[in-house]
């Protein structure tokens, strides 16, 4: 019998099951992934052909015709041209068009930016101060005022469209900025709460009332020693907030149009000649993961620490 | 420094009451320690002199200022922690400039506040280090520069050697002491260890129930004990109590003991009650060979400097205190008698000591 290894730790058979199980897994999710960004760097042509290329010659045509407005022009127009300025001029020529100017992908990315941004930022600030006055005080009817937040996540929020397209019409907040940043906080905030509030009954109070005797007010207190020390928890609720404001598409199409009109309704509605523009589509949820994705590693530190934190008493 | 009193001081949570009417004066540089079992409402009392309760009524005095309603900021006190409560996402120095940073000082003035703490406390090579760094010693003495960095009227500390391990208690215990020498200080201190207690306090308080049952020196504390809690919690072993079956009246200086008669230190008080008890510590007592009170040896506590007998007697379970070369074996026959004329008789009836010739 082998007595070098630890009776706590997994054996052979089980950890080559892990591995198994885990890469499966991988493989699984990543072929779409993978697919999609392939399908960013083929040209029209060959993202519709059948059957589909697995190989093929890369292009950016996708990612040309994301950033811009096209028309096609007649053989004897485009000759009498002068030659293009740049690379993606040329690309669009070779397909006889003319690029007519920028498409509306930057804008909607920057209305997906702000309001994916704000709403994280409200919900997890909200959120804090909201889990410390119930993770410390007695709040009347405690108990009830948690159930009760808790409650406006047990029904997907989408089943309250109609009564927010009415609200937000009469108060002016459709297709504003504004407006989305606060749907997406408050649809966020029972999340922010609860899971903040779990955080914050870990932190002793000792450290606050240190700091309180020391000559700071509970505010002050709150914002130099509780927040610091809650950066775990933070960290965690900001991804989840992130992720889903970042996604949400059903009120974004319901909500939004011509001003505050975000990535994921703007994407799928790209059209280019003929049916949708896939290799477009592609770029442009391509980029639409990055952000998101950049978000998660920097902050993926602290979201594991954020799974297991409280389990063990340290 | 400072001098606390403090009022017909109450505090309940809900039903339950922690803190009793309780009145204490603690005066300017005095090592006063509030001691009791767990639940005796001695750490409720320091959190509100600290300002972190608020009474429910009664007063607390700083310096004759009523400061019982403040908020802990404005008290202008310290507060070691039992798990420090220092901060971990900043470093001892750090640490150590948290109180000053709110008292507009220049960073010049800060820095040398600091690094005069540091000194003091010997941590000056370690104001760079994460606090997650330190050993235990090290985190307690961070905890006492920040506490003492602004040097405030009066240093409150809820059982702060508590997560030491023994060795090391004995260690700061002393280090303790000479720091409040050192400086000056009124220190507040609660523990739940008489020997913390014993070997630090200029005066103890001893609480129960969140009653404060006796405040005086160790030496008092221990040998003139005001009721059965103090005498039986002071002390290891504790207290015997003999019951004693009569009335004691004024002014009687023997008692009956099953068929013999001892003698007691002259009586002033008398009770009511009949039933009443002798308080005798394991030392007082020693083995004789005729003439004493006749047990069975129950128990024998081997302490390297000393024994603990415990003697089942008709008058019920008695610890003795012996030398350790003296031979005893269990289940054998001995006779012991008192040895010093400083017995206690408690009355039955409210427990608590009779004023004698050796009580006043």
């Amino acid at each position: 019998m082998d007595t070098s290894r630890s009776p706590l730790e997994a054996t052979g058979f089980s950890r080559k099951l892990a591995a198994t199980i885990i890469i499966v897994y991988m493989i699984v999710t990543l072929i779409p992934i993978t697919w999609m960004v392939a399908t960013s760097f083929k040209s029209v042509d060959s993202a519709i052909s059948y059957p589909p290329e697995v190989f093929f010659e890369p292009s950016l045509e996708g990612y040309v015709n994301l950033f811009t407005n096209r028309s096609r022009q007649p053989k004897d127009y485009l000759d009498s041209l002068p030659p293009p300025d740049t690379w993606y001029e040329e690309l669009v020529r070779s397909r006889e068009m003319v690029i007519t100017g920028p498409s509306k992908f930057l804008p909607r990315y920057s209305n997906s930016l702000i309001i994916g941004f704000g709403a994280t930022f409200f919900s997890v600030f909200l959120g804090s101060l909201a889990a410390y006055a119930l993770s410390r005080f007695k709040v009347p009817l405690k108990d009830d005022l948690l159930f009760f937040i808790l409650s406006t996540r047990m029904f997907p929020p989408i089943a309250v469209a109609v009564p927010i397209f009415i609200m937000y019409r009469k108060l002016g907040l459709g297709d504003t900025h504004v407006g989305m940043i606060i749907l997406y906080t408050v649809v966020n905030l029972s999340l922010s709460v609860w899971l903040l509030k779990g955080f914050m009954d870990e932190i002793p109070r000792e450290y606050e009332e240190a700091a309180m005797i020391d000559g700071y007010s509970r505010m002050q207190a709150f914002f130099k020693v509780v927040l610091p020390q809650a950066t775990t928890g933070i960290a965690a609720t900001a991804i989840f907030c992130m992720i889903f404001s970042w996604n949400e598409y059903a009120f974004a199409v319901l909500l939004t149009q011509f001003n505050a009109q975000t990535a994921p309704p703007f994407i799928p509605t790209i059209i280019g000649e003929g049916g949708l523009d896939w290799p477009a589509i592609g770029a442009g949820t391509t980029l639409f993961l990055i952000p998101v994705m950049i978000f998660t590693v920097v902050l993926r530190k602290h979201l594991l620490r954020g799974i297991t934190f409280g389990a063990v008493r340290k | 420094m400072a001098e606390i009193e403090i009022k017909n001081l109450h505090k309940s949570f809900g039903d339950f009451v922690a803190v009793q009417n309780s009145n204490l004066i603690i005066e300017n540089k005095e090592f006063f320690v509030l001691l009791g079992p767990s639940g005796c409402g001695k750490t409720t009392t320091l959190r509100m002199i600290a300002g972190l309760e608020l009474p429910t009524s009664g007063n607390i005095y700083l310096d004759k200022q009523d400061v019982g309603y403040l908020r802990a900021s404005q008290r202008d006190i310290a507060f070691v922690f039992q798990l420090f409560a220092l901060y971990p996402h900043m470093n001892v120095r750090n640490n150590l400039a948290f109180p000053l940073k709110m008292q507009k000082l220049s960073r010049s003035e800060v820095d040398a506040k600091v690094l005069e703490a540091a000194k003091l406390l010997r941590i000056d090579h370690l104001l760079k280090s994460k606090v997650s760094s330190l050993a235990g010693g090290d985190r307690q003495r961070v905890a006492l520069g920040r506490a003492l960095v602004r040097r405030p009227k009066a240093f409150l500390m809820d059982e702060p050697l508590g997560t030491l391990d023994a060795e090391f208690r004995e260690l700061m215990c002393l280090e303790l002491r000479k720091l409040h020498d050192d400086i000056d200080a009124t220190t507040v201190y609660v523990t739940h260890d008489q020997q913390e207690a014993m070997s630090m306090a200029d005066r103890i308080a001893v609480m129960n129930e969140g009653v404060v049952l006796q405040a005086d020196s160790p030496k008092v504390i221990y040998n003139k004990p005001k009721t059965k809690f103090v005498a039986n919690f002071i002390g290891s072993p504790g207290m015997n109590f003999i019951p004693i079956n009569e009335k004691i009246s004024p002014s009687q200086s023997s008692i009956k003991l099953l068929d013999s008669s001892l003698n007691i230190p002259q009586q002033k008080e008398g009770t009511d009650s009949n039933e009443n008890f002798l308080g005798v510590r394991p030392e007082n007592l020693k083995l004789v060979s005729e003439n004493g009170v006749k047990g069975n040896v129950f128990g024998v506590e081997y302490l390297g400097s000393r024994k603990i007998l415990t003697i089942e007697t008709q008058l019920g379970n008695i610890k003795i205190r012996v030398d350790s070369d003296t031979q005893v074996n269990i289940n054998e026959q001995i006779q012991f008698d008192t040895l010093n004329n400083n017995q206690i008789i408690f009355d039955g009836s409210n427990d608590k000591a009779l004023q004698s010739d050796f009580m006043s």
